[in-house]
């Protein structure tokens, strides 16, 4: 079995974010492993062991320093990766799916590939779908609950409203992974060593022939506006609570 | 007059509730052309009338439920929208939104964002979160017709009333079950989706139980709120993860946020912080939560929140 997991590497949350210039921001931030990407590595790892066979393959498009990200996910349980390198701040998910695309190709045909259903900078959602059209799989987003019958898998979207939706998908298939999927494990010590001994192939995006037809072109980046502190309501808690309720009354919310 | 196509989602078999202020924000564009899958529900089209909508598409075809099987359905509302001549599709983002605004822009080989906060026809502009919620991108959509989902209580619905007609679109495109969808289940307490709440009222870690967040449900009762969870929280186990706002939670921007305990971390207000009134009840004054709010009551939940439930009772 060939299972693939689809990376980036993200600023961490914690980050303080500037902005530079129009377009792009302070690079030289703590990164992390997109956190959705670490639910699709959990699954992806965990159908390994409960298959007893096969191989896990992380597949990056991201500058040199994702090499750390990888790293992180061969510690939790992904056997190999690739890495296709780039300097660009920002990289469409049009531009990533093909560059994904083309990796699958080299490595082999996947049985089934995991994706986090979107990354944390650019907030895109999309490239799931768009590596899905390029390979020609189906691909369902947004999973909570995932699980393999034969060549069908069973999955649940989470809809809003306390619903969740059940599908069955036709394998092999790409799954976008949620929040719910499952819980990542933390590497253990001896996991994050054996890691460091692990296969990275790198590739440069320039090797590639591939070109941006997302038709979307970022024009300005801006910092989000901060909240100011809050008005603290005084008095006794019904006093402050009396104040609250008439506000809410002024302004028409409740 | 050029035509903005607006995808018309249906949730729990009614009209959902964050389409009428997408259908505002595609009024800005021209006029409204609505696509639903299968059928559509002379309640729904009254209400689609009162907000301006002036022409139906039923896209449906080939006997089968075409809400059922995604794939088909994005091709379908794929060949319906380019039938239609309309300039752009939106949706809301929600997760059926999204996924079936995708499948048919990537068959429209149109282009497409999702989650955008602002809109701009003149210019095919729009705007949405990057960083999440630390900076805003403005990106542009450079050829026509182009796909946009539309994040929920981003505009607001612009009432006008019109009568609306209904046309039929065959889909004649293949049948494709690689995907199927079998069923939807209700989880959880089977109240308001946090999402399309306008207000929202959620716990913190102090909480300290699942039960305990019946003190905030009676409130929630009074004035019609969904009930949120933070991370702590649905850590500790005391709310499923589909309660959760923030960071890898739900995304929420109502009328106001009531956050009960909350810290307020950075990554709590990557998820509220477009609300567009905040609250803070919380027993510690420098808790991160009061410096980016709008009023703050130094108290414990426990006091400060069942006191709330009675007054907005008196008021009603």
């Amino acid at each position: 079995m060939r299972i693939y997991v689809c990376i980036k590497q993200v600023p961490d949350s914690e980050a303080i974010i500037k902005i530079v210039g129009d377009t792009e921001y302070n690079r030289e931030v703590v990164y992390v492993v997109n956190p959705y990407d670490e639910y699709g590595v959990e699954e992806a790892v965990r159908l390994k062991e409960n298959n007893g066979d096969g191989e896990v393959i992380a597949v990056c498009v991201g500058g040199e320093g994702a090499v750390s990200a990888l790293r992180t996910v061969m510690a939790m349980g992904v056997d190999r990766s690739v890495l296709v390198k780039t300097g660009e701040q920002f990289v469409g998910s049009d531009l990533t799916a093909q560059a994904l695309a083309w990796v699958i190709e080299q490595e082999g045909p996947a049985d089934i590939i995991f994706a986090g259903k979107q990354s944390m900078d650019s907030e895109g959602m999309q490239t799931p779908y768009r590596l899905g059209a390029q390979i020609g799989l189906p691909v369902v987003s947004n999973v909570v609950n995932f699980s393999l019958e034969k060549t069908t898998a069973l999955v649940q979207r989470e809809m809003g409203g306390g619903l969740r939706e059940s599908l069955t998908v036709k394998t092999p298939c790409i799954i976008g992974a949620n929040k719910g999927l499952n819980e990542p494990r933390y590497p253990k010590m001896h996991a994050i060593l054996k890691a460091k001994k692990k296969e990275i192939k790198v590739l440069d995006i320039a090797e590639l022939t591939i070109q941006d037809n997302s038709g979307v072109q970022l024009k300005g980046l801006h910092p989000a506006e901060d909240r100011s502190e809050a008005r603290i309501l005084e008095g006794t808690a019904e006093e402050a609570v009396s104040s609250l309720v008439d506000i809410l009354a002024e302004q028409r919310i409740i | 007059m050029s035509k903005i196509g607006v995808f018309i989602e249906i949730v729990d078999q009614a009209l959902g509730k964050s389409v009428p202020g997408v259908v505002g924000a595609a009024c800005r564009g021209g006029d409204v052309v609505g696509f639903v899958l299968d059928d559509l529900a002379d309640k729904d089209r009254e209400l689609l009338e009162e907000y301006g909508v002036t022409e139906v598409v039923v896209v449906g075809g080939r006997e089968v439920a075409l809400s059922e099987l995604p794939v088909s359905a994005g091709l379908a509302l794929a060949d319906a929208v380019k039938a239609s001549g309309v300039k752009a599709l939106l949706g809301v983002s929600s997760s059926t939104g999204n996924d079936l605004l995708t499948r048919a822009a990537l068959s429209l080989q149109a282009p497409l964002v999702l989650d955008c906060t602002g809109i701009d026809f003149n210019t095919n502009c729009v705007r949405k979160s990057h960083f999440s919620g630390k900076a805003t991108a403005t990106l542009q959509l450079t050829a026509a017709p182009f796909v946009c989902g539309i994040r929920p209580n981003s505009f607001d619905p612009v009432p006008e009333k019109v009568a609306c007609t209904i046309t039929k679109f065959e889909y004649a495109g293949p049948i494709d079950d690689a995907i199927t969808v079998t069923g939807v289940e209700k989880s959880g307490s089977g109240r308001k989706d946090l999402a399309e709440a306008d207000i929202i009222i959620t716990g913190g870690r102090p909480i300290g139980s699942s039960e305990n967040f019946k003190i905030l449900e009676e409130c929630a009762d009074t004035i019609d709120a969904a009930i949120g969870a933070s991370r702590a929280a649905v850590d500790a186990g005391y709310a499923p993860h589909s309660m959760q706002v923030g960071l890898t939670g739900k995304i929420v921007s109502p009328k106001l946020y009531i956050g009960c305990g909350l810290s307020g971390s950075v990554q709590h207000f990557a998820g509220m912080k477009s609300s567009k009134l905040i609250v803070g009840i919380n027993t510690d004054k420098d808790a991160p939560i009061f410096s980016k709010s709008d009023y703050g009551i130094i108290g414990d939940l426990f006091e400060v929140v069942p006191l709330l439930t009675r007054q907005l009772q008196k008021r009603r």
